[in-house]
């Protein structure tokens, strides 16, 4: 059984009160780092745990929080990304809700590494009722003179508040966010300059996902080589995975990085194996942006190699045989599951999440949904399938923000390994065409 | 009959005008146009569900901003709702995690049951049918959210048919309490 970093106490009766959150070594890295440690050490074991982003991007966070610009006499900002929207994602919100004094401890730790006098964090605004245990958390961390003025005596003094988005996936991209933050759309923003130049309010940000700041505690209580020692490889640590669809037993898992897919899936440890004795078909194994890929690509490599749950692992062979570890939403499809219907139904999520800036996103993201909606329907043609790759090609890259790219490799990839599929609703719309109909030939893998 | 006198400006209550104080603190003085959307909520639950012209004429005034950049944020954020709306907003998410376990069937059950189609409110004024994108609760899907309350596992017509009843009973519930909303089962006891 892998170790439990972040959730290792996630069952205790009262742990989301700070009280018995203390009791179980809660806030001992607030006291660490204030008491015994400058803020660039602190930078410095969070670089050496190899620890990377959790939010999908995977960058490694020791190397982001040392590209803050620190100018004399500019406040600069930790923000956490809160905002939790990418389809197969939920593991934010459990953390949040059971744990609320592990993500403010984070926080506070963090804030002191980079600086930061006022923190946020950016929750999305269908989780008012988080944002409310959030609150409660942060007045109890108030209270014990872990927040505000001269914490623990340390003449360091922090502001934290937690601040709710509206309803828009665009705003887990951080320059977005940070537009929303400052009460405007979410309208993501050129880069250069890079938050950590002129982020919030043009000053300079850090912004980082939930796990990553939650991961923070546990490196500076345990050191940053002890913590890059559990993994393996490049990817360090443990990782929440919210496993989704056709599975057994769907929740949230934390993993040590490595464990192989298919122990993930089929072991009662995890997934439990594919519900109602069927097979698995494919797998989108880090949230609905990253390549969809059939049960043989994603429990083997094209090498034949077991596919493990890392990052190095989950990419290999690219985008041609491989995916990516992304935000840790695992969508599982069992054999009944049409594939053209579940790529119309990201691609309408995508149309309908594009913030309409950037034309080949905006209306790029409209025809695939639309082509994909004939498609499905069967009034599509051959062309159709080529039309839509092309369409994919063409907003790939050439749009601000990376949500052109999280709406076209979806589809790019289910033509590249469902193509029969695809064709299959083309040449027989009657039969296609029947509710809970569903072809059953083989995937393309390679 | 046509109203003979203009309807009264619509006012913050006493709770909410404290809350908004509160809010404010939270950012630089010469930023407080940081807490729109926070407000927008605040002004959504006051009246009714739904921020009309006027109610969000009256945010700009709080802040002391434009009505436009008051407009341009409500209508850009799915969860403002901009035109009247029955007591209970059904929000059913239809992502592809919920898809794969029933949303579709979820939504054509409850059309049938309140008689109102997606977009539309029911009959007796209850419950407005909303779809809306992936709530992070793809675990316990299929799932429908209504105000704070997330519904999950809504995968027999029982879980549903409790659900509605819930609702039928539920007072409504005021954005500004401190009280805790129930958490989802699926929060409950793992």
């Amino acid at each position: 059984m892998g170790r439990k970093l972040l959730t290792e106490h996630i069952n205790v009766e009262g742990i989301n009160t700070f009280e018995v959150y203390r009791k179980h070594g809660g806030y001992r890295s607030v006291e660490k780092a204030l008491k015994t440690m400058t803020p660039d050490e602190v930078t410095e074991e969070v670089k050496k745990s190899g620890l990377r982003g959790r939010g999908g991007a995977g960058f490694p966070a020791g190397m982001k929080w040392g590209f803050l610009a620190k100018p004399e006499g500019v406040p600069r900002y930790l923000v956490c990304n809160a905002d939790e929207s990418e389809p197969g994602t939920f593991k934010d919100r459990q953390l949040m809700t059971k744990l609320p004094h592990l993500l403010i401890e984070g926080m506070i730790t963090g804030s002191y590494a980079l600086g930061a006098r006022t923190s946020y964090i950016y929750i999305r605004g269908e989780l008012l009722y988080v944002l409310r245990i959030l609150e409660k958390a942060i007045a109890e961390a108030y209270a014990a003179g872990f927040l505000g003025e001269n914490i623990l005596g340390s003449g360091y003094s922090l502001d934290l508040h937690v601040h709710p988005g509206a309803g828009a996936y665009i705003c887990g991209e951080e320059t977005a966010l940070l537009e929303s933050l400052e009460g405007k759309r979410g309208n993501p923003r050129n880069k250069p300059p890079f938050p950590a130049v002129q982020g919030l309010y043009a000053r300079p940000t850090v912004v980082n996902n939930v796990e990553t700041i939650a991961a923070v505690p546990i490196i500076v209580n345990e050191g940053g080589d002890e913590y890059a020692k559990i993994g393996i490889g490049k990817s360090t640590g443990t990782k929440l995975i919210s496993a989704c669809g056709h599975l057994n037993k769907p929740g949230i898992y934390e993993i040590e990085l490595g464990l192989p897919v298919e122990e993930f899936i089929y072991s009662d440890e995890y997934c439990g194996g594919i519900w109602k004795g069927r097979e698995l078909k494919a797998v989108v194994a880090g949230g609905s942006s990253v390549p969809i890929l059939p049960k043989e690509l994603i429990l083997k490599t094209a090498a034949g190699e077991n596919r493990l749950m890392s990052y190095e692992s989950l990419s290999d062979g690219g985008f041609i045989t491989g995916t990516m570890l992304g935000s840790g939403g695992f969508i599982a499809m069992d054999e009944t599951t049409c594939i053209v219907k579940n790529t119309w139904n990201f691609s309408r999520f995508y149309h309908h999440e594009s913030c309409g800036q950037c034309s080949p996103c905006r209306e790029g993201t409209g025809w695939l949904e639309k082509v994909l909606h004939r498609l499905e329907h069967g009034h599509g043609s051959m062309h159709d399938i080529d039309l839509i790759v092309s369409v994919a090609k063409q907003i790939e890259g050439n749009t601000i923000c990376p949500l052109g790219e999280a709406a076209a490799w979806p589809v790019a990839a289910a033509v590249r390994h469902f193509r029969h599929e695809f064709e299959w609703h083309v040449t027989n719309p009657k039969e296609a065409t029947v509710p809970g109909a569903v072809y059953r030939g083989a995937a393309v893998l390679a | 009959m046509e109203p003979t006198t203009a309807p009264a400006k619509p006012q913050f209550s006493a709770a909410a005008q404290a809350e908004i104080k509160r809010l404010l603190t939270h950012y630089p003085e010469d930023r407080s146009k940081s807490a729109l959307l926070p407000i927008l909520h605040i002004a959504q639950a006051e009246f009714g569900g739904w921020v009309s012209p006027e109610v969000q004429d009256l945010v700009a005034e709080t802040l002391n901003i434009k009505p436009i950049e008051v407009y341009e944020v409500s209508s850009f954020y799915t969860m403002y709702n901009l035109k009247l709306v029955g007591k209970h907003v059904l929000e059913i998410c239809r992502t592809g995690p919920c898809m794969l376990r029933g949303s579709d069937e979820l939504t054509e059950h409850l059309e049938r049951i309140t008689g109102a189609k997606v977009g539309e409110t029911s009959p007796d004024g209850l419950f407005t049918l909303k779809e809306v994108e992936c709530l992070a609760a793809c675990g316990f899907a299929p799932v429908v959210q209504v105000r704070e309350q997330y519904y999950e596992q809504l995968d027999t017509p029982e879980a549903v048919d409790a659900m509605l009843n819930e609702l039928r009973e539920q007072i409504h519930r005021p954005i500004l309490s401190w009280e805790e909303n129930e958490l989802p089962n699926s929060l409950k006891n793992n």
